[in-house]
């Protein structure tokens, strides 16, 4: 008997047990379901919601390598073990096996972690609730260990991940249901609850907390804590567009998260509207700011405030939040015309936070948790404005 | 009058076995089937007993729907609650019909159209928007839609299925005038078609991807429905049987069908009746096992089975392989063989030409509401998809009347139901918003 007739034979004798959800989630993950159409049309598209979030997260895995890499670097640079040279984006002191050593096993229990507690949570739900093993996570999972410090203990980031998947996405009601992007809303939980693990300069580099204080300690900033302390940027705009910088573990690398944002639009699966909005109004309020900087000139928003409006895309989490949170389309505005007034506002606010938060010089985290609370209000007036027509085409003809 | 209607949105789906354009009649079903679901929210009272003989276009219930064949009612198929599930004539060798007097129309005034439609059964061809049901005489219409082409998959062709019902399509258009004060508005594709030539109608070429067929897509571009107001809309070869009521004064339920789709041997039209027994209509040709027999098209029909039987508003026989099976890696896998509007590993964007062998399969598991702007694609019609299916999920009548409910019909929906990745009920999730409005509001 095949592994197909197998797996069927156990599906139906599961059937209306508790445990069916359980199963259920490993084998549609092996096989493709065989349920046929019972209403409706008889006849279905090939995609289905697995097939959307594993594209989200092929285009994630591009940025979980680099990070690795990056991981490594960053370490070995600030040992001082190896030298910078900025020589292209395939630069040989970069992709060094002893480089990706060090990222991956840091970063892979960050991704073992955020997989088994998420999904767990999610198949307690499944199973309580007795509906089928959503897929939300899929991609949830893949984006929290990218967007956390390198050096943060694993224990927290359960702790983080079972606040988000519960207080985020279940009590809402699941997948689709939700109103905050659940993995910024672990983000956030981590940020309020443990400060000095998720800001500040000791926590952007692999070993540089624990070596903090003692004889050898170094400081790993990321180039916007620099700025916003009205330091020089010591590095130079390539640097920061490759993603040789510190930061979050998938999040410096402008490039490759510009391909996965390509990527997303040309597989249809990422909205252009949302991607293409936040970045004009990034550079809308990044040109604001640099036009009104020199009268600033001596105030703690200096430094931000008159770097170049263009450069702000390329640093801190801006391009993997705008690519990869703000178009999550459960919590995003679900209408076009919508798309293009939350995406806007959503880069809008991402440079305002910036340049005015001293404690934690990134704001698309906050800009984007703050969006996902308004999209629904702004849905409501763009239905609004298809309601009126339909109202008014009666006017048109009563009078 | 012409005027020209581009519709932007939409998806042709192309599929493996359309119906060559070769005309043959199907053999004379012995049982001819009356299923009254097909008249949905219509509940039957019999006028007749097992055992009676009838006439074609003697009433068998509710005194407004006729046998399509004369014959002796056989049986009388009931389900819970005793809801009568079908009716079954023993058909004669050769139709005797009931006579209700050949007629002008243009002769009549409106009540003696009406009259003559439903004392006929013709009437039930005539149905209306809001709600997508049969047509409440008591209404007068603000316009009537006919759509002259179908634009499903696999459908049947309408000018190849009229060809020699000219003078009764134009005779019936004649009788629909009479029943509005409005316009008679009928569709065309702009293909070569005596449709083109058809008197006293407002003419509309309507080009773009499907929907633009569909008579909703039309009403929406060309008249929409606003609250308060009624259209009709007839098929193109209803209007033909009812220009043969008034030529001929018989109920002459004959019917160009075409028999198309990947299960089908050899796909072709057939001439058969209304109620005829899907056997009969395939005669020697052969489906393929585990195939599913629709009546209708792959989008909106319904499945009947060979043991079926063609309903009241069909003039499409389609088989589809059935899909039950398991797909290895069917989620992640890149998919040739499959129609997407995305790119997601899926190719067919890379054929647009091909036909593609579709079968039954949801190609994934049901779950909530999760993309969005996807329906939008294929969705030409002036209102929000998702926040109008939304609304018939948590029954909001007053956001279902202000988001367009009036407008709409299930067939409307048959696309974003393709396309859904949620795989979502579309069209049966807006025919009980319907079916609540039309208690609620009425």
């Amino acid at each position: 008997m095949s592994l197909k007739n197998k797996l069927h034979d156990i599906k139906e004798s599961l059937k209306g047990k508790k445990m069916a959800p359980l199963f259920g989630g490993f084998h549609t993950f092996l096989f493709t379901p065989n349920d046929t159409t019972q209403s409706g049309g008889h006849i279905r598209g090939a995609d289905d919601l697995k097939r959307t979030m594993n594209m989200v997260v092929l285009a994630l895995v591009p940025c979980l390598i680099f990070g690795m890499f990056n991981a490594g670097y960053q370490h070995y640079l600030a040992l001082g073990e190896i030298k910078h040279t900025a020589s292209g984006f395939f630069n040989a002191e970069f992709w060094t096996s002893s480089n990706f050593i060090v990222g991956f096993w840091k970063i892979i229990p960050l991704v073992i972690v955020s997989y088994v507690v998420g999904l767990g949570v999610e198949f307690i739900f499944a199973i309580k609730k007795g509906h089928e093993i959503e897929e939300g996570y899929l991609v949830t999972g893949m984006l929290v260990p990218l967007i956390v410090p390198i050096d943060l203990p694993l224990w927290m980031l359960a702790i983080a991940v079972i606040f988000g998947v519960v207080i985020g996405k279940e009590v809402f009601g699941g997948t689709g249901m939700n109103i905050l992007n659940p993995a910024l809303t672990i983000r956030a939980f981590l940020f309020f609850a443990y400060p000095t693990w998720m800001s500040g300069d000791k926590v952007w580099v692999e070993g540089a907390r624990a070596a903090s204080g003692s004889a050898d300690g170094f400081s790993g900033e990321t180039v916007l804590g620099t700025l916003a302390q009205g330091k020089e940027m010591a590095t130079s705009v390539l640097d920061t567009f490759y993603g040789f910088i510190p930061g979050s573990v998938g999040e410096t690398s402008t490039l490759l998260i510009v391909l996965a944002g390509l990527f997303l639009i040309f597989t249809k699966i990422g909205s252009w509207r949302i991607m293409l909005s936040a970045i004009v109004g990034a550079l809308v309020m990044g040109y604001i700011f640099n036009m009104i900087a020199p009268s600033m000139e001596g105030t703690k928003f200096y430094g931000l405030m008159s770097t170049e409006f263009w450069h702000h895309l390329l640093l801190g989490g801006f391009a993997f939040g705008v690519v990869f949170m703000a178009t999550d389309p459960v919590t995003a505005s679900q209408t076009n015309k919508g798309k293009w007034i939350y995406g806007f506002l959503i880069g809008f606010l991402s440079i305002a936070i910036r340049v005015f938060n001293p404690a934690y010089p990134e704001g698309v985290m906050l800009a984007i948790l703050l969006m996902n609370v308004f999209a629904p209000t702004i849905d409501h007036y763009v239905v609004q404005g298809n309601v009126k027509q339909r109202l008014k085409r009666i006017k048109v003809k009563t009078t | 009058m012409s005027t020209d209607i581009k519709i932007k949105k939409g998806l042709d789906i192309k599929l493996k076995g359309e119906a060559k354009k070769e005309l043959s009649n199907a053999s004379r079903s012995k049982i001819f089937t009356v299923y009254p679901e097909d008249f949905h929210s219509i509940i039957p009272k019999l006028s007749i007993k097992v055992g009676e003989k009838v006439k074609a276009g003697d009433a068998i219930f509710y005194n407004k729907f006729a046998s399509p064949v004369s014959g002796e009612i056989t049986e009388i198929i009931r389900g819970e609650k005793r809801k009568i599930l079908a009716i079954t004539i023993h058909a004669d060798a050769t139709d005797s019909y009931k006579d209700f007097g050949a007629k002008t129309p243009s002769n009549l005034a409106e009540p003696q159209v009406k009259q003559q439609l439903l004392e006929s059964g013709c009437w039930t061809f005539i149905k209306q928007r809001p709600y997508d049901v049969i047509a409440n005489p008591a209404n007068s219409p603000k316009a009537i839609f006919v759509s002259g082409f179908n634009s499903n998959p696999l459908s049947a062709d309408v000018t190849f299925a009229l060809q020699g019902k000219e003078e009764a399509f134009q005779t019936g258009i004649d009788a629909l005038i009479k029943l509005t004060d409005g316009k008679v508005h009928l569709s065309v594709n702009g293909n070569d078609s005596f449709l083109n030539n058809i008197k006293g109608v407002s003419l509309h070429k309507v080009s773009g991807p499907h929907p633009a067929g569909n008579v909703g897509t039309q009403i929406n571009k060309i008249n929409p429905v606003n609250k308060g107001e009624v259209v009709w809309t007839v098929n193109a070869q209803d209007v033909a049987i009812i220009g043969e009521l008034f030529l001929t004064g018989k109920y002459n339920t004959e019917r160009v069908v075409a028999l198309a789709g990947s299960s089908v041997e050899n796909p072709k039209y057939v001439t058969t009746k209304i109620g005829a027994s899907i056997t009969s209509i395939l005669d020697n040709t052969n489906i393929a096992d585990n195939s599913r027999v629709i009546s209708g098209n792959v989008l909106t029909g319904k499945n009947v089975g060979k043991d079926g039987s063609l309903r009241h508003y069909n003039n499409t026989i389609t088989a589809i392989p059935e899909g039950d099976d398991y797909e290895l890696f069917g989620w992640t896998k890149p998919v040739f063989n499959k129609i997407s509007t995305t790119r997601a590993l899926t190719f067919s964007w890379l054929t647009p030409n091909k036909e593609f062998d579709l079968n039954t399969n949801t190609n994934g598991e049901h779950r909530g509401f999760v993309l969005t702007g996807t329906y939008e694609e294929v969705f030409p019609l002036d209102i929000y998809p998702m926040q109008i299916l939304k609304s018939c999920m948590y029954k909001d009548l007053d956001e279902m009347e202000a988001l367009g409910m009036y407008e709409v019909a299930p067939e409307d929906f048959a696309l974003t139901e393709f396309i859904c990745a949620s795989k979502q009920p579309h069209q049966e999730i807006i025919r009980k918003g319907l079916d609540l409005m039309l208690k609620e509001i009425g």
